[in-house]
C-alpha cells in the first residue's frame, strides 16, 4: 500500500458501495442508527443535570441559610469577566451548532473552521476563569478551611467559595473534556471522515458541549449576579 | 434575504435561525446583567428574575442549539424526566428546609468561627 493511500483515505460513498462502512450491520437504515446514538447521548446528559442539578441544590440550601455572606462574597467575583465570558460560551454554542450543519451538509471546510472556532472560544474561556482563579488564589478567596482573605466586614464567606470553585471547576473540567473530544470530531473532519450520511460525532460532541452551555447559563446569574 | 429561510430550514433549523438564536441569547445577556444592577421589590425578585431569564436561554438553547425543536420527542422526553427529577429533589430538600438544624459547615475557621447570624431567619 502506497503512503498516500493511507495518509488519505478514500472518500465514502456510501450511497453506491455494497457495504457501508459507516452503518453498523445491526442496524437498518442510518437514521435508525443516528436516532439510537442521540438517545444513548441524551441519557448521558441526563445524568450529567443531576450531577451538577445536586450542585445546585446544595448551593440553593446553603445560599438561603446564610445569605449575607453569599452575597458578601460574590462581591469578589467581576462581573465583566464572568460577562465575557458568557458570551465567549453563547458564541461557541453558536459555532459548534453552524459546524454540525456545516457537517450534514457536506461542507467539510466550513465544518473544520466552525470545529476551529469553537475550540479557540473554549480556550478563551479557560484562560480568562485561570485569571479569575488566580486572583482568588492571590487574594486567599478559598473554598473551606483554605479561606485565608484578611478583613471581612461578614464571616462564613469560605462557604460561597466552596460552591464557586466546585461549580466552576467541576464545568471547567466538562470544559477540557469538551475540547478533548472536539478535537477527536476536528481530526475527522479534516481526514473527510463525515459526510450527510453520517456526521453523529458532530452532533453528539455539539450536544455535550450545549449543555456545558447551558449549565454555565445557570451558573453565571447564580455566582456573579445575586444580591 | 427573507427567502433563505426555506421550508426545509425552517423544519431542522438552518444558519439563519441559529444566528437569530445567538442574538437573543445575547441580548437576554444583557439585559440579565442589567437587572443585577436594578434593586427589585426583595432580593428574591432579583433572583426569580434572573433564573426566569436563564431559563428562557436554556430553552433556546434546548430547542434550538440542540434540536429538540426539529427531533423525535424521545429526546425531550428524558431531558424532561430528568428536570423532573430534579425538580423532586430540589423540591423535597426546600420543603424540609424549615424543619431542620441550622446549616453549619462542618470546617469552620477563626475568622468565621461566630455563629452565622443569616442562619437565625433562613426563611428565603
Amino acid at each position: 500500500m502506497s503512503e498516500s493511500a493511507l495518509t488519505a483515505p478514500a472518500p465514502r460513498a456510501p450511497e453506491h458501495s455494497g457495504h457501508d462502512s459507516t452503518l453498523q450491520h445491526h442496524f437498518a437504515t442510518h437514521e435508525q442508527q443516528f436516532d439510537a446514538s442521540k438517545i444513548g447521548m441524551w441519557l448521558f446528559l441526563g445524568t450529567e443535570i443531576l450531577l451538577f442539578g445536586g450542585l445546585f441544590v446544595g448551593y440553593g440550601l446553603m445560599q438561603a441559610a446564610h445569605s449575607e455572606a453569599f452575597v458578601a462574597a460574590h462581591h469578589h467575583l467581576d462581573k465583566r469577566l464572568g460577562f465575557l465570558n458568557t458570551v465567549v460560551l453563547l458564541v461557541s454554542s453558536w459555532t459548534m451548532v453552524m459546524a454540525v450543519h456545516s457537517a450534514s451538509k457536506d461542507r467539510r471546510k466550513a465544518t473544520v473552521r466552525y470545529l476551529i472556532a469553537t475550540l479557540a472560544c473554549a480556550a478563551i474561556f479557560l484562560c480568562v476563569k485561570y485569571f479569575e482563579y488566580g486572583h482568588k488564589f492571590h487574594e486567599g478567596l478559598l473554598p473551606g478551611m483554605y479561606y485565608s482573605h484578611k478583613g471581612d466586614a461578614v464571616p462564613n464567606q469560605f462557604i460561597f467559595f466552596s460552591f464557586y470553585f466546585m461549580m466552576t471547576g467541576l464545568h471547567a473540567l466538562h470544559i477540557l473534556g469538551g475540547m478533548v473530544a472536539m478535537s477527536w470530531v476536528l481530526r475527522k473532519a479534516v481526514r473527510g471522515e463525515f459526510s450527510s450520511t453520517w456526521y453523529t460525532p458532530v452532533d453528539l460532541v455539539g450536544l455535550y458541549w450545549h449543555l456545558v452551555d447551558l449549565i454555565w447559563i445557570y451558573l453565571f446569574p447564580l455566582l456573579y449576579l445575586i444580591s | 434575504m427573507s427567502h433563505d429561510t426555506t421550508h426545509a430550514e425552517r423544519a431542522h433549523g438552518g444558519p439563519k435561525i441559529y444566528t437569530l438564536v445567538l442574538v437573543a441569547l445575547l441580548i437576554l445577556t444583557f439585559i440579565t446583567v442589567g437587572a443585577s444592577y436594578v434593586k427589585l421589590g426583595s432580593g428574591m425578585a432579583n433572583v426569580i428574575l434572573a433564573l426566569g431569564i436563564a431559563t428562557v436561554k436554556g430553552s433556546l438553547v434546548g430547542l434550538f442549539f440542540m434540536h429538540l425543536r426539529y427531533d423525535k420527542p424521545l429526546n425531550a422526553l428524558v431531558l424532561l424526566v430528568s428536570l423532573f427529577m430534579l425538580g423532586l429533589f430540589l423540591l423535597s430538600c426546600y420543603t424540609d428546609f424549615e424543619t431542620r438544624d441550622p446549616l453549619e459547615p462542618a470546617r469552620l475557621k477563626a475568622p468565621v468561627a461566630a455563629p452565622a447570624p443569616a442562619a437565625a431567619h433562613g426563611a428565603h
